[in-house]
Order: structure tokens, then C-alpha cells, then sequence
């Protein structure tokens, strides 16, 4: 496996009363994907949003790129080299889809061989450029929430459930933009859709009740039925 | 960097709504309300004043809500900054009586000039102070918010006893700026005029801002979802203290037109036109400057209307105005997409 990029060890999240993430350990090598997967509740977005410094954790270490960044605040982080699709994809809907591109380029004014990049990937942003992302299809807007997280070129990438609610064309095309897009980057993806996960994922990680249950190649979980029946409660054949 | 695959994503043709009804509304408003005042010159005269006090409304209100928008604060201190701007352009243009007094515009507007600056800094500066004093350890609680910043609002009034007395004091307009220009039978106040120039400055100033700037991005973006422009790598808070101050610069500009416009001055004169202040941002919609403007017309048109119509409803009018928008649109005029 490729060196760690991001580590997680012993990490708990509180939400108000509420003990969410119990002891989570996890490691994404750098390059290619890592899909966290598990049932509704398992603690998977709290553990991308505790990543991203949203919720702080209460006890345990994030280590990010060498840096410890668990309870460092959310805009650090991400100047630090992280981006993040919330699963809301969270577009401003108020902004046009340039304004939107504009805002996620920190560095300055996007740079057009980037965008010429990403069209590429997502020709609906070249169409829509002035629209308000306000008017956007679910699909579209997924597509902008994840250019928008490429805009520049960043370490890693947290990704919460990009296929939610969108159409199979919609999703096929998600899955030939990832498949170039963790050439670039690191991503880490989490996913209830186990086909998508599994044509694209290189690592798995598998929650339940807050804690890290099973972690290894994404080859290994495809294929093996037994495995997938016992930690998700499904098999990818029943889902194709 | 290598070629991408192009996609079979969806793109149809999204649909933009082109929502200029509410524009129209203070149009038919003031058309319905010609017949009923039966005289041009009557009529004129109520539809100025009804803009002119509009424009000082709406100076008042842009800033609060922004700071609704962007930091969903409740802030029911925002009244002290209009009563501290128009006691500290008092204090300025006291000294320069000469000035204000004198038979030259220039003189008359570079006081009113000094004061206003005075104001803005004076205002600002202690909304700085009252964001990090008064507003910070209660983010996120509504409750304690709509006390804390009522209990700042009760302060700052005795505060302004202490300092500047309890009885009421004069604010009286510079030479050049009494009276009213004729034309036939109709006049039209001097003093309205600046205020609907200084209003539409203002709400010209901050659509550029908002709308041709990086920073105004960031407004608009934070105002929808503060969470994600942080998760962009931007620390919303800074822009929450810029705002905050801005707002209340804003509201100490608007307390001077206002005073000027009363031409008394009393410590209650910003918690009087607070209720006027919540019902042009709940009418325009929390955090849309454009809704505000709007909101802050329709408001003083119904006021002047109603008053000279029908004065015994008067009071009742813009909460009758707000009822009748929010039964038509839940969310205001123009509703800020949150969240």
C-alpha cells in the first residue's frame, strides 16, 4: 500500500449529547480512492465532516499530510489541501455557476486550462456558466459541487455521497469523471451505491456503529460475496 | 493534466424565473392610491415623502439584514447605533453651527459631510465592540440573542442620557437644505431630495459591492451557507465582524437623515423605528439587500398613504402590509436561497 496521506486513530465525535463516532481508525493511502462504506447511521458522514474540522472530535489524532489537524478549524484545513462535496452538495444557489467556480479559486482567477479540464469531464458547466447554480438539476449540481472541488488542484478529496438521488446516466458519467479525476488527486469517497463504489474504489473501509469494522482492497470486498453479505448486509450481484 | 472523457450528463436548458412582480407592487400601490387621494399635488407630495422616507429606512435596515443573513444574529440592538450616529453628528455639527448656518451649500454639506463620517466611524467602531462583547458569546441562540442585544439596546439609551442629557435635543437642517423647491402648486422638500440621493447611493454602492466584488461574493455565498464557504477555505468570521461593523455604520449614516428628518433628537429615537426596521427585512426577506429596498418602499408608501387616508388605521398598516405579503410569500418579497 502507498503511504498514508490521512490517518485517523482512536477517534471519537461528539454531536450534542450524542456519542457518533467511537474509536475510528482509519488510514487513506496516498493516490487513487478509498470508499467508506456502511448502513445509514454508521457514522460516515460525521467522519468526513470531523476530517474536514466541521465537528471537532473529542478524543483521538488526525494526521494529515504529517500534520495533526484533528481541532484545527474548517477554513485551515481547507487551505491545507483539502476540498469537500457535502452529500446537500451545498451549490450557492443564489451565485451563477461562474460565481460559484470563482469563489472555490482561492488562488486567484480560475485557471482556463483547468476549467478546459473540467469541462471536459462536466460539459454542462460550459453550457450554464452564467446560470444561477440555483436553477441547476440535482445532476448538475452535483457536477458543479465537484468542480467546484477541483477547481484547483488539492491533496485530498472528501466526497459524501455523489450518486444520491441521480439518474444511471447521470452516475455513469460520474463514474468515467472519477476514474480520471484519482489520476490527480486522493480521494476519499463515501457511498451507499456499492456498484459505483466498487467499480472505482482501490481501498474499502466499512463502518458500523461509529467504529471502523473492516479495511482492505476494494477487489478483495468485490469479490468476495460472503464478505459483503456479512459486513453490508448485501452482495454486489444483488445489486446489478 | 490528461484529456477527460466527455459525459452523457443531463443539460437541459435550466429555467430562470424572471420574478418582477414585487417590483411592481409600490407601482400599483401608488396608482391605486391616486384616486383615492383625488389630488396631484396631494398626491405628489405623499409618494416623495413616502420615497425620501423610505431611502432612510432602507439605510437603517440594509445593514441588519445582512447581519440576519450572513450571521443569523437576531440583533435588536441595532437601534442604538441610529440614536449614537445622530447624537454624534449632534455633537458635530453643534460646534460647526457656523457652518450649517452659513448661505453656502458647500459649507452646509461639508458639516453635514464631517458629521455623517463621525457617525459612520463612531457607529462602526462600536459595533465592532458590541459584536465581540455583546453578540459573539451567543451565536447560534436565538433566545439569548433577542435578550442580550435587547439589554445593549436599553444601555446604550441610558448611556446616552448620561452622556448627553435626557431631554430632547434640537437637530436642525443646514440653511441650505430648509425649504423646497416649487413647481406650480407643487413643492418639493430639499431635505427629501438628499435623502432619496444618499438612499439610492447607498443601494447602488452595495449592489456593486455585492454583486462586482470578490468580497460581495463571499457575502451573497455566506448569507446561503456559511458552513460551505468555510469548508472553501475562508474564515467567515472576519467577514461576520466586517459586516457587522459595516451594518452598523450604515444604521449610524441612516440615525443622522433620520434626526435631520425629525429635526428632534431623543435616546429612543433608534428602538422607535426598529419595528419599522423588522417588518421592511421580514417583508423583503431575511438577508436580500434588494428585498430590503423594496420592502423599505412599500412600507413608507403604505405609512403615508394610510395615514392620510385613513389615520385611524395608520398604526396598524404595515403590520397589515407584512400579514398581506407573507400570506402571498411565506419567505418575503425576495427570499435568500439558505441552507
Amino acid at each position: 500500500m502507498a503511504e498514508a496521506l490521512l490517518t485517523l486513530e482512536g477517534v471519537h465525535t461528539h454531536i450534542g449529547e450524542y456519542h457518533i463516532l467511537q474509536g475510528v481508525d482509519l488510514v487513506v493511502p496516498r493516490g487513487g480512492i478509498t470508499v467508506l462504506l456502511g448502513r445509514n447511521g454508521a457514522g460516515k458522514t460525521t467522519t468526513l465532516r470531523t476530517i474536514m474540522g466541521l465537528w471537532k472530535p473529542s478524543r483521538g489524532t488526525v494526521t494529515f499530510d504529517g500534520r495533526a489537524i484533528g481541532g484545527t478549524d474548517t477554513p485551515t484545513i481547507a487551505q491545507g489541501g483539502i476540498a469537500y462535496v457535502p452529500e446537500t452538495m451545498a451549490v450557492f444557489a443564489d451565485l451563477t455557476v461562474e460565481e460559484n467556480m470563482i469563489l472555490a479559486a482561492r488562488q486567484g482567477p480560475p485557471d482556463p486550462a483547468r476549467l478546459d479540464w473540467i469541462f471536459g469531464f462536466f460539459p454542462a458547466m460550459k453550457k450554464f456558466w452564467q446560470y444561477p447554480a440555483g436553477v441547476l438539476s440535482g445532476g448538475q449540481k452535483q457536477m458543479l459541487a465537484i468542480s467546484r472541488a477541483i477547481i484547483e488542484k488539492r491533496t485530498l478529496i472528501l466526497i459524501d455521497e455523489p450518486t444520491k438521488g441521480l439518474a444511471p446516466a447521470i452516475i455513469e458519467s460520474m463514474i468515467g469523471a472519477f476514474a480520471e479525476l484519482k489520476r490527480d488527486t486522493t480521494i476519499l469517497l463515501v457511498e451507499q451505491n456499492f456498484r459505483f463504489a466498487a467499480s472505482l474504489g482501490d481501498q474499502v473501509a466499512v463502518m458500523d456503529d461509529g467504529r471502523v469494522v473492516h479495511r482492505g482492497t476494494m477487489a478483495g470486498l468485490s469479490g468476495d460475496e460472503t464478505l459483503q453479505t456479512r459486513l453490508l448486509g448485501l452482495s454486489l450481484d444483488a445489486h446489478q | 493534466m490528461t484529456s477527460a472523457p466527455a459525459t452523457t450528463a443531463s443539460d437541459a436548458i435550466p429555467k430562470v424565473r424572471l420574478d418582477l412582480l414585487p417590483i411592481l407592487l409600490p407601482v400599483a400601490i401608488a396608482a391605486v392610491a391616486y384616486p383615492l387621494v383625488g389630488n396631484l399635488t396631494t398626491w405628489l407630495t405623499l409618494t416623495i415623502a413616502a420615497l425620501a422616507m423610505g431611502m432612510m429606512i432602507f439605510v437603517i435596515a440594509s445593514g441588519l439584514t445582512l447581519v440576519f443573513g450572513l450571521m443569523d444574529v437576531l440583533n435588536f440592538g441595532h437601534g442604538a447605533f441610529i440614536a449614537i450616529g445622530a447624537y454624534l453628528a449632534m455633537t458635530v455639527l453643534i460646534p460647526l453651527s457656523g457652518w450649517t448656518q452659513a448661505d453656502s451649500l458647500a459649507l452646509n454639506l461639508l458639516a453635514l459631510l464631517l458629521a455623517v463620517v463621525v457617525a459612520a466611524i463612531g457607529t462602526g467602531l462600536l459595533g465592532w465592540a458590541f459584536e465581540r462583547v455583546i453578540v459573539k458569546p451567543v451565536y447560534g441562540q436565538h433566545l439569548k440573542q433577542i435578550l442580550v442585544t435587547m439589554g445593549g439596546l436599553i444601555v446604550a439609551e441610558q448611556l446616552i442620557h448620561v452622556i448627553w442629557g435626557g431631554d430632547q435635543k434640537p437637530m436642525t437642517l443646514p440653511t441650505a437644505l430648509r425649504g423646497a423647491f416649487t413647481i406650480g402648486d407643487f413643492a418639493l422638500e430639499k431635505f427629501r431630495l438628499l435623502a432619496v440621493a444618499v438612499g439610492l447611493a447607498v443601494f447602488a454602492g452595495m449592489m456593486i459591492v455585492l454583486n462586482r466584488t470578490r468580497l460581495g461574493l463571499l457575502i451573497r455565498a455566506g448569507v446561503e451557507n456559511s458552513e460551505m464557504v468555510e469548508a472553501l477555505g475562508y474564515r467567515i468570521r472576519r467577514l461576520f465582524v466586517g459586516v457587522f461593523m459595516a451594518g452598523s455604520a450604515l444604521a449610524g449614516l441612516g440615525g443622522v437623515l433620520w434626526a435631520l428628518y425629525r429635526e428632534t433628537l431623543t435616546a429612543s429615537i433608534g428602538g422607535d423605528v426598529m419595528v419599522l426596521v423588522f417588518i421592511v427585512i421580514i417583508v423583503g426577506g431575511l438577508g436580500s439587500v434588494g428585498g430590503c429596498f423594496l420592502g423599505a418602499i412599500l412600507v413608507a408608501m403604505t405609512a403615508n398613504y394610510v395615514a392620510f387616508l385613513a389615520p385611524k388605521v395608520a398604526l396598524a398598516s404595515n403590520i397589515l402590509l407584512m400579514v398581506a405579503v407573507l400570506m402571498w410569500r411565506p419567505q418575503g418579497l425576495y427570499p435568500v436561497a439558505k441552507r
